[in-house]
């Protein structure tokens, strides 16, 4: 089924703030198997000239989209979520993020797409600190297999 | 928080040597319960091939963390990466076996920037598959 394009320009502020942890950031390490000290050891972290342990390029994917889940869960916008694999990701660093750090995410829906037979849906979402400061942006394109169809 | 490559010792051009990495259906199940993408195409066999997958697939965010692994390995500091990008051009498809998949990234220098960061392209490679296209990661150097 065609994905709903009213959504396109939509909002979405995510409910509470991503409080950032050492030991997620580890977690998180542990589960991309890497074993850099940076991600493990806030020692290691220091030594290398960091405040504390650094979180992982990708971890942000981990709270990104908490904002968006529900509108992407809507009916209204017809995403058959079985048919979902992720088309492209982008994430875009003002800075480091570090344990301790209070994160709010707003996503937008920014462009929904067909090529061929599938859908496109990609989600701009800005990562920013309680002080309003721009930590990341991240940019997530989703694909509905067949939704064009 | 430096980089330990120096932006002065590098040319465009310049390939970073390819490294293999292994995933299993256990890193699968990690990286499910670690991420919060609990998609059953990433764990379930009945399921990913009810909707036409081969087998159970990798999720595309395992791979390009693997990219980002590969790209902060070489470069010294996980804070150098500060802009990363993809796209999931193929599927990693993980048996289940003792084995799993093999995915292999290499890297070439594509551009030197200003302020001595540089644009690295990711190659990754799944079997026969190029499992990401247009990769890449600008890098904070020294």
């Amino acid at each position: 089924m065609a994905l709903n394009r009213d959504f396109v320009g939509r909002t979405y502020e995510a409910s509470a703030t991503y409080e950032v942890c050492r030991v997620k950031i580890k977690e998180f390490a542990d589960a991309i198997g890497d074993d850099n000290p940076i991600y493990h050891d806030k020692e290691a972290a220091v030594a290398a000239g960091h405040p504390d342990v650094v979180a992982p390029p990708t971890f942000p994917i981990v709270f990104s989209l908490s904002g968006a889940s529900e509108a992407l869960s809507d009916p209204d916008l017809g995403l058959n979520y079985a048919m979902v694999v992720h088309g492209e990701q982008r994430f875009e660093y003002q800075r480091p993020v570090y344990p301790g750090d209070e994160l709010l995410c707003t996503s937008t829906i920014t462009e929904i797409r067909d090529a061929g037979r599938n859908e496109f849906l990609t989600l701009r979402s800005d990562v920013t600190s309680t002080t309003g400061e721009l930590v990341c942006r991240t940019y997530n394109t989703i694909v509905e297999r067949g939704g064009a169809a | 928080m430096a980089a330990t490559v120096k932006y002065d010792e590098v040319e465009v051009g310049q390939e970073i040597p390819a490294v293999d990495y292994q995933v299993r259906r256990v890193n699968l199940v990690k990286y499910a319960g670690a991420s919060g993408d609990f998609n059953p195409i990433h764990w379930n066999e009945r399921f990913a091939k009810s909707v036409g997958l081969p087998d159970v697939i990798a999720h595309g965010m395992y791979t390009m963390a693997q990219g980002g692994r590969f790209v902060t390995d070489w470069a010294g500091d996980p804070a150098a990466v500060i802009d990363y990008g993809v796209r999931f051009s193929s599927m990693v498809v993980v048996p289940d076996d003792d084995n799993g998949a093999t995915i292999t990234i290499s890297g070439l220098i594509e551009e030197k920037l200003e302020d001595k960061r540089i644009v690295v392209v990711v190659n990754a490679r799944s079997g026969d598959s190029r499992v990401l296209s247009k990769a890449r990661a600008v890098v904070q150097l020294s």
